[in-house]
Parts: C-alpha cells; structure tokens; sequence
C-alpha cells in the first residue's frame, strides 16, 4: 500500500472539515472507500466519490454500515488503503466489525462525524459524546488510537496521520471529529510533497499484512488466534492474543499520543480539550490570564490512548485540572481516574447540540483555582 | 532368511492439496451435510485446474461458517452474516482473486439476510455457496428462517410458524446470474453446479440441501444424518429452468432441484467502468485492480 503524491490537492484552498478530510485521505492513498449516507458525515463520501473515478480508487455505497465497515476491511486484506465516514446511528452499527478489524489487525481508518445524541439525536448539531463508544463500543478488551482535528487544515493532516497509525499498529484508527468541525469552511493548505511512508514498528509492533494472492494460504478468523491465524479455544491463547493486541498500544503510548500544550510550567489549572472545544476555550482562557490566573492548556490531538502517565504527573502540580467537551463527562472520567484525587478535578460539559459559551468555561476556570 | 516386513500403505487425502491437514480432525458431526458439500467445492476447483493463489474463501459465523478455516486457500473467518461484504471488500481490491463465499442459511440469509440481496442486485462477481440446514446448528438448534412450516426446533419446540425463505427466488429476484440447487448427496451435478457458478461471471448462488444430523435430524425424530440425507436426495425432483415460485420447500416435501437461472448481465464493476467511461471518455482508466497510475 502506498501514498499517491501526485494526486494530492496541493495549494491554499477554501475547503470544510469533511472536504478536508477526504482530500486528506485521497492524499494518503486512500483508493477504497465504502459508507452509507448519514448527516453530518456524508460530505467526505460524496467528495470521494467525485474525485476518486480519475484516481483508480473505487466508492462504493454499501447497504448499511455493517457492510460498509466490513467491506473497508475486505478491500484492506486485498492491498488497498481504505477508509469509511459515518456519525452517531452509523457508529453504533460500525461497533461490531470494528472489533473484527481490531482481532485481524487489519489496517483502515473510520471517521466519526459527531453529532448529538443518543439514537437518531441531532443529526446536524455537533457533539462529542461516542467519545466512551469509541473507546469501548465494540466488545471485549482492546486498545484504540483516536484522534481529534480541531480545523479543516486539521481534518486534511490527520486523515493522512490515521492512515500512518492504522498501518503501523495494523488496527482500524478513529478519527473523531465532530459536526462543527466537518461543516466549517477555512484555508487549507496543502504542501507539495509525499504524505509519511508507512514505517513498520520496531518494537512489539505487529508483522505486515500478507497479501491474498501470493500462495501463503493463511487462514485469519475473528476467534481468538495462535500466530498462525489458526483459532485457539482456551484461556492461554486468548491470553497471548489480547495482550498483543492491548500491547502493540500500550507499549508504544509515547509515539502514539499527541498533545498541544500551552502555558503549562507553573500553571495552578489546566484546562484540557480536543476537537472543537479545545478552539472554543480559546477566549476563555485569554480572559482568565488577563486576570492573572496562571492557566495553561492541553489540546489532546489524540484522545484515545488517553495521555495517563502526563495527566498523572500534572495532577501532582496544578490545584485543578479542567475538562471541557461536549458531552456530560466522557473522556472526563479519565482525566479524573488519572488525578486519583491529587488535585480538583472539573467538568464543563453538557449534552451538545452546540458548542461550549466561552463565559461558561471561563467561570469553570474561575472557580477551579479558589 | 529374513522376515518380509510389510510397510503400512501410506494413505494420502486425495484432496490434500486444498485441505489444512494439519487442522485435522475438524469440529463437524459425523454425516453432516459438509463433507460432501467441501468434497464438490474440491473437485470443482480442481476439475476448473485454478490457480491455487487466485481463489479466495471468505466465511461468516456458524457450523458452515468454519469452512473457511479447514481449505488450504487464503481463507478468512468474519463475523456473523458479514461474509458477503468483506468478500465485497476484498472483490474490488483484488478483481483477479476469485472470491468463494462459503456459509450457511443462518448466516447468509438472516443476520446477513441485506447483504445477500444488495449484492445479488449489484450482480457482484462472487460465488455464493450456501448450506441449508434448516436450523442454527453450531448454537444449539434454534429455528431459522429456512425452517419449514411445523419442523421442531430447539427455540420452536411446538413447531415452526412461520414461512420460510424460499432461496432461489429470493437470488433470482435479486439480480444473481446464476441461481441453482442441489442436495448434498448430488454430489456430480453439485460439483458441476459449483464449476459454473465460479466461471460464471456475476452473482452466483449456490443453495445445497443438507443434513444436521445432530439437531434438526434428531429434534424432528428423522433419524440419522444419513437417513435424512439420502431422505433428500430420493425425494428431489429435477426440474431446471422451473418456475421458482415453485420450488418453495416444505417439512419433509419433495425438493425440486436443479439449475434455475444462467443469464449473462454485466457485472458491478462492468457497470462502473462503463459508467465512468460514458462521463469521462478517454481520460477514464477503467479499473481493473492496480492502484490507477493515470
């Protein structure tokens, strides 16, 4: 699989999130998309599906989300970098096979138009609440890579990133991003040049994929596996193949995760985000320090895995730690677990629908330092 | 003079080549429809002498949905009802990989009941081989949507009251090319079946009538596998190019058989290509698998 540098929309264009988003993965060599058509995610298909015809790539429009995640799996195992969107409704049947793509270690990215909800919700209002869905929607114990754009220019760099991540730790990685984000139109720039090769792990990281086609006969299964692909029924197998899968994250957190930090040295509060929100505390959190209280910030660029070991040593400095999202306390539950009590921990959260008042977040922080 | 000492003759599975011996003994019941069914898939493969390389075989969840795991092909074992649209997946990837899904009635039918349809209407060039049982097996016995009108299940224990699918109309009327029906003790015109259904290009199905020994043999009081097997095979009336509206099957009825539909229509990615070329004229590279370098 490989990046196609000379298809890539270079230049400055006026583009929105979701537009970005695809070129970002037509950038990357993304040449198989298969998706459903769901508000506020259904820009990214119809863009692929324009442009893809004069590229080589293949749209297909499945008949529902469970085929589109499974059919994205399929195309990978053949050799084609792929990719599918949804939002909420979309997401919750995607749960199933993405789990699937996990246990074959099948390398793809699923993008997450975040809407309001649960069930049908707020099909065009932004939310951030599959935050929790994304970490453990599908069953069993696994790890997921799960990034956040915050901007169209943002949306473009890190659908190629998640193409990189999903074939270096061979797994599905989320893009999480939200209706705010995939509907706003900004300048993206896009720089001449080739997206990232692939550059397989060193360590504890999984082998290539092995094509169809080249006479290895390999068998693959979504029962727990020996290194043969052979299905294994028993607790030590399943064991061996679980911590693989959960290592494979865990053991390279320090490559995987990605923070934006501000003004945190000496800082009494950190406010921390991702996405949307982390641009919507913006003004806040000038407002707080023009008051002179010593506020520093955490944009998480990837949510999951969840940046523990930094949140920890944070917790030990600073008298309170903010999270802002959209959503009544998702990722919040691990900035707090992570705390464990060393410092205040607080939410500013509601139920979505739009995006954060800055005056609420700025009492937030007001607040968090008395 | 020294004694003559006889070697044991060394026994080779004739279809060695395509099995993972070394998965051997495998987890079905003894007279299950299966065995036949795989022996029909072998000798069709090696009667059509395929490139081993270029077949793959895709299952989903399921008794027949471990297929996949014993054939010595690059084989992959999905989840429940989505085999049909990772073979989808993996079709438009690699259109030179001939892609065999093999599953059974359950699990093509009902949980991937959508599936099977929308990828008969896009005449997706796969092969569908599906294992009618009646019944959900590897869970316990439970009613499916294949099962007859008053057959017992583990979950209808008073007999089944609904109307069951009737699987070659359903293809048919969904688009597929190539639309037949054997028992699993056809085991020449199944074979012959399978052979055309590879070649054919488009959606081929293939439905085989076979046995659960252990469970819908036994829940039903109809004896052995082998009992029901050869119940099916005596009782199949030979009909091709019949009315399908007419080969609904029934608790222990006759089962009409045959080869029902062979056309020729363009396949999904004829379409496509055609399509785009009908926009695009010379600037179009129909696709075919490479990665487009135009």
């Amino acid at each position: 699989m490989k990046a196609d540098p000379k298809n890539v929309l270079t230049g400055s264009h006026y583009l929105d999130g979701n537009h970005a988003c695809a070129e970002g993965a037509i950038a990357a060599g993304c040449k198989f998309f298969a998706g459903y058509p769901i508000t506020p995610s259904t820009e990214i298909a119809e863009r692929v599906s324009r442009r893809f015809p004069l590229l080589g790539g293949i749209f297909i429009q499945m008949e529902d989300e469970l085929a589109s995640m499974n059919a994205i799996l399929g195309a990978a195992w053949g050799g084609k970098k792929s990719m599918t969107c949804t939002s909420g409704p979309g997401f919750s049947l995607m749960m199933e096979n993405f789990g699937l793509g996990i246990m074959l270690e099948t390398p793809c990215v699923l993008v997450n138009v975040q809407r309001g909800g649960p069930s049908t919700g707020l099909p065009t209002l932004p939310g951030q609440a599959d935050m929790m869905q994304a970490r453990w929607g599908s069953h069993g114990d696994y790890e997921v890579i799960a990034l956040a754009p915050d901007s169209p220019q943002e949306s473009f760099e890190l659908a190629i990133h998640a193409f990189n991540l999903s074939e270096k730790y061979r797994m599905p990685v989320l893009i999480m991003t939200d209706e705010c984000v995939g509907h706003m139109t900004e300048k993206v720039v896009i720089p001449p040049g080739e997206a990232r090769p692939y550059d397989p792990v060193d360590n504890g990281g999984p082998p290539p994929m092995l094509p169809v086609g080249e006479g290895h006969r390999f068998h693959v299964t979504g029962l727990t596996h020996d290194e043969r692909g052979y299905p294994v029924i028993n607790a030590e197998a399943h064991e061996k193949n679980v911590r693989h899968l959960i290592d494979k994250i865990a053991n390279n957190v320090d490559d995987i995760i990605w923070l934006e930090e501000k003004d945190v040295d000496g800082a009494d509060v950190v406010v921390m985000a991702y996405g949307i929100s982390s641009r919507v505390m913006q003004p806040a959190i000038a407002k707080a320090r023009k008051e002179g209280i010593k506020v520093g910030q955490i944009k998480m660029v990837t949510v999951w895995p969840f940046p523990e070991k930094r949140v920890r040593e944070l917790a030990a400095k600073v008298k309170a730690l903010v999270m802002v999202e959209m959503n009544y306390g998702q990722v919040f539950l691990e900035m707090d677990r992570c705390a464990a009590g060393k410092c205040k921990t607080v939410l500013v959260g509601h139920a979505g629908g739009t995006v954060h008042k800055p005056e609420v977040i700025y009492k937030a922080i007001k607040e968090s330092v008395k | 003079m020294s004694p003559i000492v006889k070697e044991p003759e060394k026994h080779v599975h004739p279809m060695e080549k395509l099995l993972r011996m070394d998965r051997i003994p495998h987890i079905w019941c003894p007279t299950c429809g299966l065995g036949t069914t795989i022996t029909a898939l072998a000798a069709a493969i090696e009667q059509l002498q395929l490139d081993l390389d270029d077949i793959a075989i895709v299952s989903g969840i399921g008794c027949t949905g471990r297929v996949a795991g014993y054939m010595k092909l690059d084989s992959f074992h999905t989840t429940h009802g989505r085999s049909i649209p990772f073979a989808v997946g993996l079709h438009i990837a690699r259109p030179k990989t001939k892609v065999i899904v093999f599953s059974g009635d359950g699990d093509l039918i009902s949980i991937g009941g959508n599936h099977f349809i929308h990828t008969a209407r896009r005449n997706m060039d796969l092969t569908v081989i599906c294992v009618n049982n009646f019944i959900y097996a590897m869970t316990g016995g439970q009613v499916a949507p294949t099962t007859p009108m008053t057959a017992k299940a583990s979950t209808s224990p008073y007999g089944c009251c609904e109307h069951p699918f009737n699987l070659p109309l359903l293809a048919a009327s969904s688009g597929a090319a190539y639309v037949a029906r054997w028992t699993a003790l056809h085991i020449r015109r199944l074979t012959t079946a399978i052979k055309e259904a590879i070649t054919k290009r488009g959606f081929s199905f293939v439905e085989v009538i076979a046995p659960c020994s252990t469970l819908y043999a036994r829940l039903n009081k109809l004896g052995t596998g082998l009992d029901l097997m050869k119940f099916y095979h005596d009782n199949s009336i030979i009909r091709h190019g019949a009315d399908l509206k007419d080969v609904d099957i029934e608790y222990q009825s006759k089962i009409v058989v045959g080869k029902f539909v062979d056309i020729e229509k363009p396949t999904y990615l004829d379409c496509l290509n055609e399509g785009h070329k009908r926009v695009f004229g010379d600037k179009y590279k129909p696709y075919g698998g490479d990665d487009g370098d135009n």
